[in-house]
């Protein structure tokens, strides 16, 4: 737990790490980003949180099994909207072209519709999803260890 | 002795870097077809405006899923080595 000035710090600025990394994670098919790098913006917000609180004050709210599980239902999310495609190919992009998030955009620059890409927003929210939890479990079972250490000996 | 092999070492990795930097072909240089496939299809066949998560998560959609695995291997052995021990908590 650090002084009073960073935990009042950390405490504003996490709504803001936290908001931008799931706008990373959403727009990831009309901007630069996606589920990978918006789930690391995220993890970093909760490192933020880790290092002003402390890992025990954090761990009564975020366990790691909980964490967990989040993390598997992200992959099997992704591998299930792999295999949602294998009527025609594994991976195949079968909701362009549907209702669902199925419209095209024009060729070239355009403004963007966040209403496209078919599976491609899933599956950045199911990598993002998956990225997020597991990042955020290795900071906080890290960050658990070094206290336990100390309390052990 | 061993400072000057960790030195002589060093310097020649330094120099091969360099050398690597000059002689590195220019940006695109081997022109390929599958860059401008991706480029002038990319809107039209996935839909997504970003060319970069279009090849990552439909065109190469296993270089993904092998990443994904790789990261749920590497957080599963994380969380297993770092677990906190339940018995120790009986004991007073």
């Amino acid at each position: 737990m650090m002084s009073k000035i960073v935990r009042t710090m950390a405490s504003l600025l996490i709504l803001f790490a936290l908001i931008y990394g799931l706008y990373i994670i959403t727009h990831g098919h009309l901007t630069p980003g996606g589920g990978f790098q918006g789930g690391a913006v995220f993890a970093s917000g909760v490192a933020l949180l880790i290092v002003a609180f402390g890992s025990e004050i954090i761990h009564k709210s975020l366990k790691e099994h909980r964490l967990s599980i989040l993390e598997s239902s992200g992959a099997l999310i992704f591998i299930g909207l792999a295999f949602g495609g294998l009527a025609i190919v594994f991976f195949y992009n079968f909701l362009v072209g549907s209702p669902i998030f199925g419209h095209i955009p024009p060729s070239g620059p355009n403004p963007g519709d966040i209403w496209t890409a078919g599976v491609i927003p899933f599956m950045n929210i199911a990598v993002g999803l998956k990225v997020l939890a597991g990042f955020s479990a290795i900071l906080l079972v890290m960050a658990l260890a070094t206290t336990l250490t100390e309390v052990e000996e | 002795m061993r400072k000057i092999a960790i030195a002589v070492s060093l310097s020649i990795f330094v120099a091969l870097l360099i050398g690597a930097a000059f002689l590195i072909h220019p940006f695109g240089y081997p022109p390929s077809p599958m860059d401008d496939y991706i480029i002038e299809n990319t809107q039209r066949e996935t839909g997504a405006n970003s060319a970069i998560t279009a090849v990552v998560f439909d065109y190469r959609g296993y270089d993904t899923l092998g990443e994904a695995t790789i990261l749920f291997a590497a957080v599963t052995g994380v969380v297993m080595l770092f677990r906190r021990k339940k018995l120790s908590r009986i004991k007073p």
